[in-house]
């Protein structure tokens, strides 16, 4: 995928939370090989240093860092969120999230909308997490938005695609804007599909750090990016409500007595 | 003079953010402040007076989703 004028190595973005441990996570990024791995801030009481090795950490992946603004809910929180991240991680990409709603981590996006506009207007590269709707879409782009990350289902749920309908409509407004799926992938069978519905690239984090193997989840996200891309590439057939034969029946045999 | 950091109340002698940071141990370590809600660049902080009440944010790396 390419974003802001720089090419992705993969499709697959990857977050580092809810790993048992540091290592099961480097495990995980060694064997998915993500494009880019999601980071965040958090307060840290001095002599304490566990953002420190973290950071360490992450720096020796070297794979690009996407920091987000997770637990934000108001302009004011993500936008100054958003000018420390970019300090600590010496990258402007942000993964924009203002939630609007608790119980489904629902972005506020007339919130996202203003903080999006004041950080493009700053010199950040916005990746906004937004809910699928077309108009939000449009304003975000208007808003100086270059990437756009729809939600296939709420935060941690691994539902999956919720909203096919939805997201197709999104896809076939906007046929040239990079589009990742971010939130609720729970397998790679719906990475599979996201990239057959023609979106170009996914986040991932529960879905793997919560497997039984992460490791080895993390591999088979990688691979389901490389199936769901070569179909995408390759232009699904539609679909059909009638059966349609695939064998000819023309010169089929005759036994009828 | 009293301020409160990370929603802790602390007492420091720094009068400036810079100092306060050594001050409350933070020194060298890989941290982006804020004080009262606004972004204080790592530049800006030799400069930054702290004034008695100051709300304080110090924000270091942390794995995200």
């Amino acid at each position: 995928m390419r974003a802001y004028g720089i090419d992705l190595s993969s499709p697959l973005m990857l977050g580092t939370a809810l790993y048992d441990s540091p290592a099961i996570l480097a495990d995980s990024v060694r064997r998915g090989r993500p494009g880019a791995v999601t980071v965040s801030l958090r307060r840290e009481s001095a002599g304490l240093q566990a953002g420190q090795a973290f950071w360490e950490l992450v720096r020796g992946f070297d794979v690009p860092v996407l920091p987000n603004t997770a637990g934000c809910h108001t302009v004011r929180e993500a936008v100054t969120t958003a000018q420390m991240a970019r300090e600590v991680f010496e990258t402007d990409w942000i993964k924009l999230e203002v939630i609007g709603q608790g119980d489904l981590l629902q972005p506020d996006v007339f919130a996202l909308v203003e903080a999006a506009r004041i950080l493009n207007e700053e010199g950040f590269k916005v990746f906004p997490y937004m809910t699928e709707d077309l108009v939000v879409a449009e304003r975000l782009l208007r808003a100086g938005c270059e990437v756009l990350m729809p939600w296939g289902a709420p935060i941690g749920s691994g539902r999956g695609l919720n909203n096919l309908f939805g997201l197709r409509a999104l896809r076939a407004h906007f046929p040239e804007v990079p589009m990742v799926i971010d939130a609720g992938i729970g397998r790679p069978s719906h990475a599979v599909t996201a990239f057959e519905l023609g979106f170009d690239a996914i986040l991932i984090n529960t879905a793997v750090a919560k497997a039984g193997d992460p490791a080895a989840m993390a591999e088979a996200f990688r691979l389901a990016c490389d199936v769901g891309q070569l179909a995408k590439t390759a232009d699904p057939m539609d679909e059909r409500d009638m059966a349609v034969p695939s064998t000819p029946t023309l010169g089929k045999a005759s036994f009828a007595s | 003079m009293q301020i409160m950091v990370n929603d802790e109340t602390k007492l420091i002698a720094s009068r400036f953010l810079s100092e306060a940071l050594i001050e409350l141990g933070y020194g060298e370590t890989k941290v982006a402040t804020a004080v009262d809600g606004v972004f204080v660049p790592r530049s800006a902080r030799g400069a930054k007076a702290l004034e008695e009440g100051a709300r304080l944010e110090i924000l270091a790396p942390m794995q995200g989703g």
